[in-house]
């Protein structure tokens, strides 16, 4: 059962991190390509809609593969975790059928007009199809992670004679403030990798000299909107989304930060090896009292320790969520400082000649991805021992008639066709990068 | 309540059916009715916009049954996990297939694209119809409300039952026909020229079989599970969809005598919906029937979600599913009259 158990995890967590590759970036791209739409529009400047075209041939890549690898995440909560779908699926079954009925129709409905169909809309027309895409990409952003913040904090829902929870509030369950706040920050953590994706073409470009107006046109968009969502994914968004994982999930921030002990000051740690035998963080390099101040606002509040709290109520695999809170942490700072950087000699005047700074702007792109997802293991890994916060546990369910042996079969294939999938998504957009705008 | 969400996913995944199987009936035979590398476009141009839509319908429809029926999804998706995963990555390479195969101008890249979403588009298919299949005869449901169930045991429909069997092998042709000359319809109604000819042919050589296996597979039922025929008598929505069935039948036969491709196509389509209407009247309100024990079926009522949750799903229900059909009326409006190759680097 325990082997069951881990594979299941395994397989969901692979299939969901891999997947949310392709989302991050499409959901960022949106953002970017209606604003590029916005602009060309509004100032009947081609050189907008060129990057447009461009950014629209990497997005429909993008969303295809986003597509074919979110249809296994919806099947998989009834194949791998049944018991979960039987306990909560009349709850969470809400989010998920909005999310086909309201989300999914409007992006495949839009898709082919915003990829194909420039010449026949027209700018305007075209202009709404990318609208069309922003919203139903953001809207099903949404949708899961309503879905998820129901799994962190549920509220909206009653338990039912059989055991079961059930619907008692649709709109308290749909606007879980929990919900508001992680999608923020999540959607402005996409943003971060739209912007930096972009900033890094246009950077790659510059470096070589090549398409230099759409070049300085990408850096331009990148470093712009890789600054203001670098900005925001922290402040006010993951202040925020930290300070409610302190309110309600008082175990995970103990974990996300090693803490054991509880008291006032309660210190940050910038480096250090959880030692979960020794109930200590081994080498530790930390700021005293910052802790506290981001969990409640005040130095001197008391932030609880592990100690305080029964083990089999600490999340599992303790070391992974500490280092996933401080990758993402760690990136996330490095982010404001870059674009931060990036924008000051933008406003110079001097980013394009500044050989250093486009050379880090060109290899920072992977490190969104990175932060984005080290963000989600936070979340999943901090929610656990919890399948559902404090009412199923992780273990309770699983399909109880799958046997590992199925279980490892369909995860190694999984990993073989996503494996394939990804050296196919990176050959295409290298020849959509080769191409160059059009 | 329970029982109108019944319909309302019986609803969507006829329209499920419908509309992804013309485009998987497509795949099936874009290989053999489209010859050229012009062909082949045009056909990937007949689906290109309306391909990914269709396939929403199937997520709609699973959304719904998850908020209706979290029981029987739970209960059917893990019992059939391996088939399910076979779903899924047909699914994935059926998707990858139509998306890439546009991106790179060469021979052998496109040829093996091609034969993917052939592969794929017959695999669905025998999927769903193998599916259909185990919906009727049953499946070992024990108390728990749970069950396992191998890919094949004997090949026979008594207990141990397996998900391949005679009867669900013969559902899986029969859908595999159906959605074949469906698309072949589809098809017929989009192209023109040598393509459009050819899928006239191969629906007229298609439907007769069609024909036949759905009169075998009526005989198949009532051998495999009798009481499917019981409600028959005193359920009129069965015999709404037997008419529709027959009257489907018969606008595909006038549509491909009279030339008439739009009739013959909304034929099979209406051909679809009266089968799957007929079977959901007649097994209401059964949704998985247990082969061991009569009473631990999963039902409309024992697999249903709370009736506060029912009742919310279905305010926007009402809401979302116009909005649906409004953009496949749009989508089918802005695209109609017959394809064309596109040039190169012009969509599908």
């Amino acid at each position: 059962m325990g082997d069951l158990l881990f594979w299941h995890r395994l397989q969901f967590g692979f299939t969901a991190t891999f997947h949310y590759i392709f989302p991050q970036l499409t959901m960022g791209l949106a953002l970017i390509i209606v604003v590029l739409k916005g602009l060309g529009l509004a100032r009947s400047d081609p050189r907008f809609d060129t990057a447009a075209r461009f950014w629209i041939r990497i997005f429909g890549l993008s969303f295809a593969v986003g597509v074919v690898t979110g249809i296994p995440l919806e099947f998989q909560f009834g194949t791998n975790w049944a018991r979960f779908s039987a306990h909560a699926g009349g709850v969470i079954g809400q989010t998920l059928g909005m999310e086909g009925m309201f989300a999914f129709f409007l992006e495949s409905a839009f898709l082919g007009l915003l990829v194909w169909g420039e010449r026949r809309l027209g700018p305007r027309r075209h202009f709404l199809a990318a609208l069309a895409l922003f919203l139903g990409s953001w809207l099903s952003g949404y949708f899961i992670v309503a879905t998820n913040a129901f799994m962190q904090h549920p509220v909206g829902y009653f338990a039912a004679a059989d055991g079961t929870l059930q619907l008692a509030d649709f709109w308290a369950f749909l606007f879980n403030r929990w919900a508001i706040i992680q999608y923020l920050h999540n959607m402005m953590g996409a943003a971060v990798t739209g912007g930096f994706a972009v900033a890094a073409l246009g950077a790659f470009w510059t470096l070589r000299g090549a398409h230099l107006e759409q070049a300085a046109l990408f850096l331009k968009t990148g470093v712009v909107a890789g600054f203001l969502a670098s900005l925001l994914v922290a402040f006010p968004t993951g202040d925020q989304q930290g300070k409610q994982v302190a309110k309600y999930q008082q175990p995970t921030l103990a974990a996300m930060e090693g803490r054991w002990k509880s008291g006032p000051y309660a210190e940050l740690n910038l480096i250090g090896q959880p030692n979960v035998e020794g109930r200590r963080l081994d080498n530790p390099v930390r700021l005293p009292g910052l802790l506290s101040f981001i969990a409640h606002g005040s130095f001197s509040s008391d932030v609880k320790g592990l100690d305080e709290f029964p083990q089999d109520r600490w999340p599992s695999n303790l070391e992974f969520l500490y280092y996933g809170f401080h990758i993402m942490v760690g990136l996330g700072t490095l982010f404001i400082a870059l674009m931060g950087l990036a924008a000051a000699f933008m406003a110079w005047g001097r980013l394009e000649r500044t050989r250093p700074l486009l050379w880090a702007l060109m290899l920072a792109f992977p490190f969104p991805f990175i932060a984005n997802s080290a963000g989600w293991v936070v979340a999943e890994f901090g929610r656990q021992p919890w399948l559902v916060y404090g009412l199923q546990r992780t273990a309770e369910g699983t399909s109880r008639l799958v046997h590992p042996g199925q279980t490892v079969f369909t995860t190694l294939g999984f990993a073989g066709l996503y494996f394939v999938l990804g050296l196919l998504f990176l050959f295409l957009v290298g020849r959509e990068i080769d191409h160059g705008p059009v | 309540m329970e029982m109108l969400w019944f319909w309302l996913v019986s609803v969507m995944v006829a329209i499920y059916a419908v509309m992804d199987g013309f485009d998987f009936g497509a795949g099936v035979l874009h290989l053999f009715v489209a010859r050229t590398e012009a062909e082949r476009r045009e056909v990937l141009a007949a689906i290109g916009p309306l391909w990914d839509g269709n396939e929403v319908w199937l997520l709609a429809a699973g959304g719904a049954m998850f908020l209706a029926f979290p029981r029987l999804l739970a209960s059917g998706f893990s019992g059939f996990y391996l088939a399910m995963f076979m779903v899924i990555w047909a699914l994935i390479l059926r998707g990858i297939a139509i998306e890439f195969r546009s991106h790179v101008r060469d021979e052998m890249w496109r040829a093996f694209w091609d034969r993917v979403f052939a592969f794929a588009s017959t695999l669905m298919p025998v999927l769903l119809g193998a599916a259909l299949g185990n919906v009727v005869r049953g499946v070992p449901l024990d108390a728990t409300g749970y069950f396992t169930i191998p890919l094949f045991t004997t090949f026979g429909t008594g207990n141990p039952v397996g998900i391949l069997d005679w009867y669900t092998v013969l559902m899986g042709l029969l859908v595999l026909a159906t959605l074949t000359a469906h698309g072949a319809l589809f098809l017929a109604w989009k192209t023109e020229g040598v393509l459009h000819l050819r899928c006239l042919h191969a629906a007229r050589k298609l439907w007769p079989a069609v024909a036949v296996l759905a009169l075998i597979a009526t005989w198949a039922t009532a051998k495999v599970n009798p009481a499917v025929y019981h409600n028959l008598p005193g359920a009129p929505l069965a015999w709404a969809g037997l008419a529709l069935f027959l009257g489907g039948l018969g606008a595909v036969l006038a549509g491909l005598l009279g030339g008439r491709h739009l009739l013959a196509f909304l034929g099979s389509s209406a051909f679809i919906i009266g089968i799957l209407a007929a079977t959901a009247a007649c097994v209401w309100p059964v949704m998985l029937p247990s082969t061991l024990d009569p009473a631990a079926s999963l039902t409309a009522y024992n697999a249903s979600a709370g009736a506060h949750g029912l009742r919310a799903g279905l305010g926007w229900w009402v809401v979302g599913f116009p909005i649906a059909l409004g953009y496949f009326a749009c989508l089918f409006r802005l695209h109609r009259g017959k394809v064309s190759a596109p040039g190169e680097g012009q969509g599908y």
